[in-house]
């Protein structure tokens, strides 16, 4: 794994004084799954291997659940894909186990029909179904394995497409996707799934969607940052400390919603902005929220705004390549001192 | 066509069938006249559908495809939401979002027609997963087409359906042509049917103009799924007596099937299969029947002026309907 920053671990100022226990993000989403199941029966979880949890996060839910609830499938995305769906209509509340990058297999049914069912039917159709997209890249895996494809799904509406980088963001959030009574994308970023941080023992605590956490606040320069990009926006924000220059950090935590105020607000308040994002550099999430910043913000900036996002090309398997693609630490401190002039 | 079938089952079937031919006359008219797009009709093969569902209880789902204005039609649906629908009006099933291919009405079971061809069977082997999971016994069943036969939608839905003996009704209506292209040129099976054997499930092939027929076979599978043995897939041979869709008259009906097939097809028209079944039996009269068209076409002219008179929805409605509670969408 490409980490600057291995030492990540933060604690989401939102949550507050509960009681916690530090543990893996990965950890942390299973338990917001086991919680969900735990209180909801309509709740059940479907996917490849998913009884053996060969991810991770699913582990100890077939032991807990049993064959009813935990369901292994075949090879067949576009099938499964679509069977949440019309199981979710029918008022099911299924969980999809997936990678990001076998999605382009079952894209038809999430779509044609998870996006677009509720608006094409004029409300009729409700669809609590959440897909979990494991986002592996940075490892080695080349590039039918390496997907960061959440912007394709920001375009396409209709759909929430979350986004956690901490491990209390993966546990609350996860527990909203399964509440929530839209199709959910939850984009759970391989880079992270071993971060530790402290998480809420509290099974009443969520994270709600559309509202991002400020992780570090500066005054300086705003770093919108999304999913394995946090730890190095944190790392970049604590090295221009040291040279004197106050770095804001946020992290949207969920795209579609995107709390643009949160955004704007800080944009308004530091004149500086550059956004760190693992997708590839076109049409990315950056793209997005650097067009809203642009429209909305246009005359609070006091410098050209800065994308710091992954180079558009195809993920190469060999390391000496594949380093040079993701945003960094270093390359986030290059984008701040530019807008710094 | 001999039947045990009640009269009351047989005149319905034949209220429904003659809903969807004077539904899809009034369009072709109000298509020539300038007020509908080119819509997908069904025409030909309304005892398809009218049968299937009529073997179906009102609990039970169905999903149909971008030809089908005879699915929800046949399941009960209101014409006059229907034909408002078409005319993308407010009054419309979908509060004309969905139009033509589209004209899902949740309230009696109908999981959404899918413009996409074969996009709706996962959807509905998705219900029948919930019907099992939680022991619910209801089923579901999935329309769709020879040329959707071929999409890999419908070969995972199927195998998962059998894999997990879901309670879901895979009906195949072989109308012949996708488009233009003959089935027997795109399907490297004699029958559609013949592929249920690679999924372990039965394949029924049954004349989809024959509306007992059609009612029978359902009937089969409704209740091998309610007794938890899994799919059935059935092939129901039929034809659409008109193009692929209104307005594609310039593709001419001899550069891909013969006037002459056309013609035979329509000796077996499925409606006057029934009302020949119904007469000759003693079931009903001539008069009786006649009475039923009439009716429906009475219900068709009021729901066409019912949705003339709806409005078009305003602006508000734009981004009502993306989620399940409003949300600002950038």
């Amino acid at each position: 794994m490409l980490k600057d920053d291995s030492n990540f671990n933060h604690i989401d100022k939102n949550i507050g004084y509960q009681l916690m226990t530090e543990r893996m993000f990965m950890q942390a989403l299973g338990m917001g799954i086991a919680e969900e199941m735990r209180i909801d029966p309509k709740v059940f979880m479907m996917g490849e291997d998913v009884r053996a949890s060969v991810y991770g996060a699913a582990a100890g839910l077939y032991d807990e659940f049993g064959d009813d609830r935990i369901l292994n499938t075949p090879l067949s995305e576009n099938g499964f894909f679509g069977a949440a769906v019309g199981a979710a209509a029918v008022g099911m509340r299924p969980i999809v186990e997936t990678l990001t990058s076998f999605m382009w297999v079952g894209m038809d049914q999430l779509v044609s029909q998870a996006a677009k069912m509720r608006y094409m039917f004029g409300g009729q159709a409700t669809l609590p179904v959440v897909y979990r997209a494991v986002m592996y890249y940075g490892g080695g895996s080349a590039a039918h394995h390496s997907d960061r494809s959440y912007p394709v799904f920001m375009n396409i509406g209709g759909l929430k497409v979350v986004v956690p980088a901490t491990a209390a963001d993966a546990k609350g959030l996860m527990k909203t996707a399964i509440r929530d009574d839209d199709p959910v994308i939850m984009f759970e970023d391989g880079t992270l799934l071993s971060t530790r941080g402290e998480v809420p023992d509290d099974p009443d605590f969520t994270v709600p969607f559309g509202v991002a956490n400020i992780l570090r606040e500066g005054t300086d320069v705003t770093v919108v940052a999304i999913a394995g990009s946090v730890p190095h926006a944190l790392g970049a924000a604590e090295v221009m400390a040291k040279e004197g220059v106050s770095v804001e950090v946020i992290d949207p935590r969920t795209l579609v919603p995107l709390d643009k105020d949160t955004i704007l607000n800080s944009v308004g308040k530091t004149g500086r902005f550059v956004v760190a994002d693992p997708a590839a550099k076109v049409c990315s999430a950056a793209s997005e929220i650097m067009s809203i910043v642009s429209e909305e913000a246009f005359w609070d900036l006091q410098a050209p705004m800065q994308k710091v996002a992954s180079k558009q090309v195809h993920i190469p398997f060999t390391p000496s390549l594949e380093k040079l693609v993701y945003p960094t630490r270093d390359g986030i401190i290059e984008a701040i001192k530019k807008t710094l002039g | 066509m001999t039947t045990n079938i009640s009269k009351d089952v047989l005149m319905l079937m034949l209220e429904r069938m003659w809903r969807i031919r004077h539904f899809e006359l009034k369009l072709t008219e109000m298509y020539n006249a300038g007020e509908v797009g080119g819509v997908h009709l069904y025409i030909g093969q309304e005892a398809v559908a009218v049968g299937a569902c009529a073997a179906m209880e009102d609990t039970d789902y169905i999903a149909g495809n971008h030809r089908s204005h005879g699915h929800p039609i046949a399941k009960g649906a209101n014409l006059k939401k229907a034909m408002a629908e078409i005319l993308g009006r407010i009054d419309g099933y979908c509060k004309g979002k969905g139009g033509s291919m589209h004209l899902a009405d949740f309230s009696v079971g109908i999981l959404g027609e899918s413009g996409i061809v074969a996009s709706s069977v996962p959807v509905a082997t998705g219900a029948a997963l919930a019907s099992k999971l939680e022991n619910k016994g209801f089923v579901s069943a999935v329309f769709f087409g020879d040329g959707a036969s071929n999409q890999g939608a419908c070969h995972e839905s199927m195998n998962l359906a059998s894999v997990w003996d879901l309670p879901v009704l895979f009906i195949c209506e072989n109308n012949q042509y996708a488009v233009t292209t003959s089935y027997k040129d795109t399907v490297a099976v004699e029958h559609i049917s013949d592929r249920a054997q690679a999924y372990n499930m039965p394949g029924i092939l049954v004349d989809g103009q024959d509306v007992i027929a059609m009612y029978e076979a359902t009937s089969q599978a409704v209740q091998r799924a309610r007794n938890g043995e899994g799919p059935t897939l059935i092939e129901a041979l039929t034809y659409r007596f008109e193009d692929h869709s209104l307005g594609l008259e310039k593709i001419r009906k001899s550069e891909y099937r013969e006037d002459s097939e056309v013609d035979e097809w329509r000796l077996r028209d499925p409606l006057d299969l029934l009302t020949k079944s119904i007469v000759d039996s003693g079931t009903a009269t001539q008069a009786d029947c006649d009475a039923i068209s009439a009716t429906a076409h009475a219900e068709v002219e009021e729901a066409a002026e019912f949705a003339r008179n709806s409005p078009f929805p305003d602006e508000s409605e734009l981004y009502k309907d993306m989620f399940a509670s409003e949300m600002p969408i950038v």
